[in-house]
């Protein structure tokens, strides 16, 4: 069965689900029995203290950790547990919270690599490199200056990515994701050990992303006047558990998750 | 300052994507295949020195060529999938003894009921020697879908001694000669025999030719990228949709293809005659000292590190020859050891990344010169 394209579901319906999760390793609870829902075309913050259990919430989503319990629903179709590649097939892109580039390769090569499950062309054409494996190497070039040009990295495009400071690392990798032409588009602290004007520059991108290219968003970020800013509705972990959900403002006045962060007096 | 790619402007992504988007490189390319095509049998065909000596064309040329195209199939499981392999022997004695089969005609005796296929001419000997070899690749690749590194070496590790003691014990494959030495057939492409040594250079130097140029393709295109990702980071290849298993035998399988294209025409070609003891494990151990020393994860490093290798210690040999100085074979054997041992040592401090990277360095400032920077 095909899976449903990200057009059949219309703009603020949930597109992906999350429903009463729990992910252990052996005694340690990361997630306990948390339900949320993602919209399309949102950008939607996951926040909490460390050890909240953010990153391993998106390895659960993108099928890295496979949940002992819950469902997770995306686009319509309900499984517990799949494997990274489906999730990549699905239309499910992310990033690292500590880079994840192809290290020997180009800036220009990673984002291409993004491309990988839209080019067509079996080896034997590859290998020859003539009429239409020629064609669509040249057509995803295209493509991928795009999205060079709007994360403005043409001048570091054939440089090895290993020698990119870490700014424009995290800016490739988000390219690599783009490339992927994700329908949503999960950001593991996007902004981590940025400065001011990184974290200007990668805000825009995100704002831009998801304006331009219509991608459902979830990030992880410490920073919070980035989050309060960027989403639209932020839900709150602590500790594996859900603690709060809603808009910035109701998050911001929210008694558990000014305990949380601040910590309560005993 | 000859050395500019000033004023060169590329107008098509085509343009940029070409393997020499330099057009000096082209020009020196050009110049080059031209050499080795036209000049090399013309400068044979007239005795000129140094082409004229029969040793060089058989002794070195032709076993260079042949390393160098084995070279490049190792290069592309282990610099570019980053798949460590101490298996190309075997897989070269696979080429050579199935394209042997194949060149003598196959007889498979099943239960009564024999498989029986008449000899076939060379050229399809040596390419499905190259895709036995292949079949044994993937067969032999695939512990890497769940173990890397050292682990896997010693998995591949594991083909070589199977395949030593295959091509030993099992007489099938030598046809029951007595001494175990088995004769290559008459080489003959399309009606042409290839005797003297300069028709096998010829020979090896088109296959060299032609697989270098598909390898460079499949390096730079969709499946060169997965298999660097996966080398470099095989869980995010994972989730940009990259399929380990898939990407990984494809590695295994073009690898081992030519590594068996290459294991074959060192038996037909170079050796003509030979024994199991051609394929050891000092093969795999040659082969790996070639990718590494000229640069994992380049096509031209292969041909490098193939040269250093092979020639190094010949040349080596005949430098107190040539200089008149009165020393006995055994010292200068020896001393070739320790001067190539040296040598190694000293070229992977100064450049861990090979004769490739140096390369590229040397263009790097070439282009700059006559200022620093």
């Amino acid at each position: 069965m095909r899976a449903p394209a990200a057009s059949d579901i219309a703009a603020g319906e949930a597109i992906l689900s999350v429903k009463n999760v729990s992910l252990a390793f052996g005694g340690v609870k990361a997630i306990n029995d948390v339900s949320f829902d993602i919209k399309k075309g949102e950008i939607r913050a996951i926040i909490g203290p460390n050890g909240a259990g953010k990153t391993s919430m998106l390895n659960v989503i993108n099928g890295f950790y496979h949940p002992q319990h819950g469902q997770i629903t995306f686009k319509g179709r309900t499984r517990q547990a799949m494997r990274p590649y489906e999730a990549a097939r699905g239309g499910i892109a992310r990033t690292f919270q500590n880079v994840a580039l192809f290290k020997g390769m180009s800036a220009l090569d990673n984002i291409m690599a993004g491309r990988t499950l839209k080019m067509r062309r079996g080896f034997l054409w590859q290998m020859l490199r003539i009429g239409p494996a020629l064609t669509e190497e040249i057509a995803h070039r295209r493509r991928v200056e795009e999205i060079i040009d709007f994360l403005e990295i043409q001048a570091i495009r054939k440089i090895q990515v290993a020698r990119l400071p870490y700014g424009l690392q995290k800016r490739v990798e988000l390219g690599r994701a783009l490339a992927m032409e994700p329908d949503l588009l999960l950001l593991d602290e996007p902004m981590a050990g940025m400065n001011l004007e990184e974290k200007e520059d990668m805000s825009r991108f995100i704002i831009d992303v998801n304006d331009h290219y219509g991608t459902t968003i979830a990030l992880i970020e410490h920073d919070m006047g980035v989050v309060m800013d960027l989403s639209d509705r932020v839900v709150v972990l602590d500790h594996g558990v859900k603690i709060a959900d809603g808009t910035p403002d109701e998050v911001k006045s929210n008694q558990a998750v000014i305990d949380a962060y601040l910590g309560v007096a005993h | 300052m000859l050395y500019r790619e000033a004023g060169q402007f590329k107008t098509s992504y085509a343009a940029d994507m070409a393997v020499f988007p330099i057009r000096q490189d082209r020009i020196a390319l050009w110049l080059l295949l031209a050499f080795v095509f036209i000049g090399i049998p013309l400068l044979a065909n007239f005795q000129i020195w140094p082409f004229g000596s029969e040793y060089l064309l058989r002794a070195i040329l032709v076993p260079f060529l042949i390393l160098s195209l084995a070279a490049i199939g190792l290069n592309i499981l282990t610099g570019y999938c980053g798949q460590l392999s101490l298996g190309s022997g075997a897989f070269m004695a696979i080429g050579a003894y199935c394209a042997y089969k194949f060149g003598t005609g196959v007889n498979i005796p099943l239960f009564g009921l024999a498989l029986s296929i008449p000899p076939l001419p060379v050229l399809p000997s040596i390419l499905l020697g190259g895709l036995m070899a292949a079949i044994g690749g993937i067969l032999f690749g695939i512990p890497s879908l769940r173990i890397k590194g050292l682990y896997l070496a010693v998995a591949t590790l594991a083909a070589q001694f199977f395949f030593d003691w295959v091509f030993a014990r099992v007489q099938w494959f030598t046809n029951y000669t007595s001494s175990g030495s088995v004769n290559a057939p008459q080489l003959e492409f399309f009606g042409l025999f290839v005797n003297t040594p300069i028709e096998r250079y010829m020979l090896c130097l088109i296959f060299v030719v032609v697989f270098a140029m598909l390898a460079k393709n499949l390096v730079r295109g969709n499946l060169g990228r997965q298999w660097m990702a996966i080398r470099d980071m095989d869980i995010a290849a994972e989730l940009i949709g990259i399929r380990p298993l898939y990407a990984k035998l494809m590695a295994f399988a073009i690898s081992s293809f030519i590594i068996g294209v290459a294991g074959a025409l060192w038996a037909f070609v170079y050796l003509g005659s030979w024994e199991p003891l051609a394929f050891s494990i000092d093969r795999s151990f040659q082969l790996l000292f070639m990718v590494i020393i000229g640069g994992l994860g380049s096509i031209l490093g292969s041909f490098l590190g193939a040269a250093f290798i092979l020639v190094l210690p010949i040349l080596l040999d005949q430098v107190p020859h040539a200089l008149g100085i009165p020393v006995s074979v055994e010292t200068v054997s020896l001393l070739v050891f320790i001067v190539t041992g040296a040598l190694i040592c000293w070229l992977l401090i100064v450049e861990p990344h090979g004769f490739a990277r140096l390369w590229a360095t040397a263009k790097e400032k070439l282009r700059l010169w006559p200022y620093p920077y």
